[in-house]
């Protein structure tokens, strides 16, 4: 029995994480040794933490050595039972309670300006990502953990789920290709994800195994909440399916197009001006709004040049999307300011606001503007671009105030 | 000689000793409390016919300069510490101490760096009793552990300045390390290969040491000007090989931050500025050289261009950002207490609009004013924080002594001290219930800014009303602890020993606070 599981993180540059070997012994107790830059304020804590997970596998006669930088909880958490999992053979999950804040759901039509990637097995970016204030967040199980991260990936990434906090922004997972992605469902579904992006999809049916896994996963777990779908498009072959694509399911919310993958398969390279990719981005917007859903843009990979992500996100929103991915924190800024609403929108959704509290006033269950019936999602969507566009400076928050002020006048 | 003894709780509630190293010192009175009497120290009567007429007081080595200086057991030999990383002199001036078999010397720099754990021997075996000054690094470690053999006492920059003056602290030899001087003794650090633009920290030694030394690597024909330190006050001048290494002189470090997080403090800081009116035509600010401080001068810079407005000056550790918003028009001054690299020195060296300063004319608590009172809008880092806004910037929160003061205890007159700080380090929250050491009463301190808020102290009204309708993020200083907690969790204290290993000064000379021995 001299197996050692071991999971996490170590050496110059990481940070917020740790690293764990997990030794089963056959006799010894509980042989903890902690090395950690925090150990004075948080030995006791991490002590604990440690020999309570270990008891919850029974785990009684091991050798654990940790090496902290300075990770919470959930990290420690994740490290220690996919290390633990490694050498023994267990069915049990540690879960520390779920945030209350993190069982909330997310409507189909939500704004999805910008959903900015994490890397699912580096817990140093995840901490602060939601003060960013993205729309989404997307804990990436795909091509940003290295394959032999994956399996421990999976279980940070659902501590991630319950405990770390979000802000506000969207849930979102990006689980891997076929098989595997399916599995890692199972650490994402039972821990309330708003939406899952499955990646390289050619067709309905690799849209439609995720749908119906969702659905199991639900239902075994007795939950209800909606689990949207974002698809995404990376070939040739997916952007001519792109309709089949976004059309496959109910929960499909919005599809994304995958630019870097696609340019390669086209045997092209990546601009910014966007020329090679111009086919297959409109034909991602036709089709999404064919199927009634959102299309959402590639990244932009220069982090560096500001200028040119505005222009990107410029051209983007011409072309119909409705947002795009980040990779950087301070892309969110940038993405949000250009793809928010413009003058004629906003004066639009102050329009329908004003009716909407006219009826209300008036006690009438239908709005009208002009001639027009307005149904209750627009008022939403209303709202929402008022929300957007005083969060962007570009509406005044006092901006009632002033229109009732006209009104008088 | 006891490090320490008669421990009293002072205006502030710490528990401080009044006798250090065997001499009476005065327990923090509270800001503004404390009025000094008397007259300041005098130092010695010189005469011009002990001085060669020829103006050429320069001697073949450093030691034979200490040597005719009078190097004797118990003296306090300064310096300074304008050549940060790349200072070649301090520890020099060990070894032939060291060399000659001296004992009980107290160190009084203006700052230390890690290039000068080469003292810990020396520390070890008596030559040098004890560091009055900052301890950083394995220096830090060795007085955190008590293994210093006196006490060590910390101050600000002015308040160093203040203890010369007020003859709180005797300096027997002060050896001042010159990028260029002349034989009389002249010197500046504006020229030479190890220019570090100028020499404020060493005013003080110059004028009230019993002797000094100036030692350079550039020696020029009189006069060597501009003169910083001035020949008047010099008695030997030593001609070295290299007196500092340019490189560790000039500071890589001081790049605006990448990091997203700070940005977004930075952002958040420059935002609260504006919105709260505390950026107008003709304001002033100090801002360090840290990445944050230095992306807040950029935003500042943002703001000015926007509303075709000028600052009337930044208070600095200069370098090439300010020197670049000088040169755009966007300020019309630079009062520069450090010059932090080469765009710096150069514009230093050029430009009059770029003024040296000194402890005396910046911080000096003991004068008729001092300008740090003047600066509108003061941006400072800190270790921690806690709930009644008192602030620490000399020990990480496991107790260890990890930064001097600097001039942050000075800066803090400014009009409105804002600390942009990340909530948590690597899991350790910044806010805390009780500061470890007290470095800066909560008055003190105006405006906390992090990634997940903005607390302002009570005792603003002023800045809460003016933030009302900003759309920033404020919360109560309880409640962004509360934040950090939730993720970080509560942290247990460090325990430390009962002994007293350092004490922190106060502007004023008094004792703020005790540092004490760490058990590992």
């Amino acid at each position: 029995m001299d197996k050692t599981g071991t999971a996490g993180n170590k050496g110059p540059g990481i940070r917020s994480d740790v690293w764990v070997a997990v030794t089963p012994a056959s006799a010894g107790g509980l042989q903890i040794d902690i090395r950690s830059k925090v150990k004075t304020l948080f030995g006791r804590q991490i002590k604990e933490l440690t020999e309570k997970i270990l008891r919850f596998f029974e785990l009684e006669n091991v050798r654990v050595a940790l090496e902290d930088a300075g990770a919470v909880d959930f990290v420690l958490a994740a490290r220690l039972e996919a290390a633990i999992k490694q050498v023994v053979k267990t069915d049990k999950e540690f879960l520390l309670p779920m945030l209350e804040e993190n069982q909330t759901a997310t409507g189909k039509d939500d704004f999805r300006f910008s959903r900015l990637y994490l890397p699912g097995n580096s817990p140093k970016l995840m901490l602060n990502a939601g003060v960013h204030k993205p729309n989404g967040l997307i804990l990436d199980l795909e091509d940003a953990v290295a394959p032999a991260k994956k399996t421990e990936a999976r279980y940070l990434v659902r501590n991630a789920l319950r405990n770390l906090h979000f802000y506000g922004a969207e849930r979102m997972v990006r689980i891997n290709q076929g098989e595997r992605g399916l599995e890692d469902l199972e650490f994402v579904v039972p821990h309330y994800a708003n939406m899952v992006l499955i990646p390289k999809c050619e067709g309905a049916e690799d849209v439609l195994r995720v749908a119906e896994r969702v659905q199991e996963l639900l239902l075994q777990n007795n939950m209800t909440h909606s689990v949207w779908l974002m698809p995404i498009v990376e070939s040739a072959q997916g952007v001519i399916n792109a309709y089949q694509v976004a059309a496959a399911d109910k929960q499909v919310a919005a599809m994304a197009i995958g630019l870097e993958d696609y340019t390669a398969d086209l045997g092209t390279r990546r601009t910014n001006e966007g020329t090679e990719s111009f086919f297959a981005r409109s034909m991602v917007v036709n089709a999404a709004r064919a199927a009634g859903i959102q299309p959402i843009d590639s990244v932009f990979s220069d982090v560096s040049d500001m200028e040119a992500l505005a222009e990107n996100v410029k051209r983007s929103k011409a072309l119909g999307f409705d947002g795009m991915g980040c990779i950087h924190p301070r892309q969110v800024r940038v993405v949000h300011e250009n793809f928010a609403p413009d003058a004629p929108e906003i004066e639009k959704a102050k329009k329908i606001y004003l009716a909407f509290k006219e009826a209300e006033a008036k006690g009438l269950g239908v709005v009208s503007l002009g001639t027009k019936m307005i149904d209750p999602p627009v008022v939403k969507r209303a709202v929402t671009t008022i929300e957007l566009a005083i969060n962007t400076g570009k509406l005044n928050i006092h901006w009632l105030d002033r229109e009732k002020v006209k009104v008088k006048r | 000689m006891k490090k320490y003894d008669e421990v009293v709780k002072n205006a502030a509630g710490r528990l401080v000793p009044t006798i250090l190293n065997g001499e009476e010192h005065i327990p923090f009175k509270g800001v503004g409390k404390y009025k000094p009497a008397g007259r300041k120290f005098g130092p010695r009567i010189a005469s011009c016919a002990d001085y060669p007429e020829d103006g050429n007081k320069v001697l073949g080595s450093l030691k034979e300069a200490l040597v005719k200086a009078g190097l004797r057991d118990g003296m306090t030999i300064s310096t300074h510490h304008h050549f940060r990383n790349g200072d070649l002199v301090a520890n020099q001036i060990f070894d032939i101490a060291h060399e000659m078999g001296i004992k009980n010397l107290r160190w009084f720099p203006s700052a230390s760096f890690p290039c000068h754990e080469h003292l810990i021997p020396y520390l070890e075996d008596g030559t040098i009793q004890r560091i009055e000054g900052s301890m950083n690094g394995a220096l830090g470690r060795f007085c955190s552990e008590g293994k210093m053999a006196g006490l060590g006492i910390l101050r600000s920059h002015g308040g160093r300045y203040q203890a010369v003056q007020d003859g709180e602290v005797k300096i027997d030899i002060a050896v001042i390390a010159a990028p260029t001087a002349d034989p009389f003794g002249n010197a500046n650090g504006v020229n030479g290969t190890a220019a570090c633009g100028l020499l404020g920290f060493a005013l003080a030694d110059s004028q009230y040491a019993d002797k000094v030394i100036v030692v350079t690597d550039n020696l020029v024909p009189f006069p060597a000007v501009p003169w910083q330190i001035q020949g008047n006050y010099v008695d030997y001048v030593v001609k070295v090989d290299q007196v500092g290494i340019a490189e560790k002189i000039i500071s890589g470090t001081t790049k605006i931050t990448k990091s997203p997080d700070r940005l977004l403090i930075a952002e958040m800081t420059a935002q609260f500025c504006e919105a709260t009116g505390l950026i107008y035509d003709g304001f002033s600010y100090q801002a360090g050289a840290g990445g944050t401080a230095l992306s807040i001068g950029n935003y500042f810079g943002d703001i000015l261009r926007k509303n075709n407005w000028k600052a009337r000056f930044i208070r600095a550790g200069s370098n090439k950002y300010p020197v670049e918003m000088l040169e755009e028009g966007l300020v019309e001054y630079i009062l520069d207490g450090q010059t932090f690299d080469l765009d710096g020195v150069r514009s230093m060296r050029e430009n009059p609009n770029h003024v040296w300063t000194s402890p005396f004319t910046s911080y000096n608590y003991h004068g008729k004013g001092n300008f740090a009172s003047l600066v509108d809008i003061v941006v400072l880092g800190a270790t921690e924080v806690d709930v009644n806004f008192n602030a620490n910037v000399v020990t990480h929160s496991d107790g260890y002594l990890l930064h001097g003061i600097g001039g942050w205890q000075n800066t803090l007159f400014g009009k409105t001290t804002i600390l942009p700080i990340p909530l948590f380090r690597d899991r350790i929250p910044v806010i805390r219930d009780e500061v470890t050491t007290l470095c800066a009463p909560g008055e003190m301190i105006d405006v906390i800014v992090s990634e997940r808020g903005i607390a302002i102290n009570p005792l603003r009204q002023d800045l809460i009303e003016k933030a009302k309708n900003s759309g920033l993020p404020i919360k109560t200083i309880h409640e962004l602890k509360e934040e950090a907690e939730a993720i970080c969790g509560v942290p247990d204290k460090p325990k430390f020993g009962d002994e007293i290993v350092a004490v922190i000064k106060w502007v004023d000379g008094t004792v703020l606070d005790s540092v004490h021995k760490v058990l590992k």
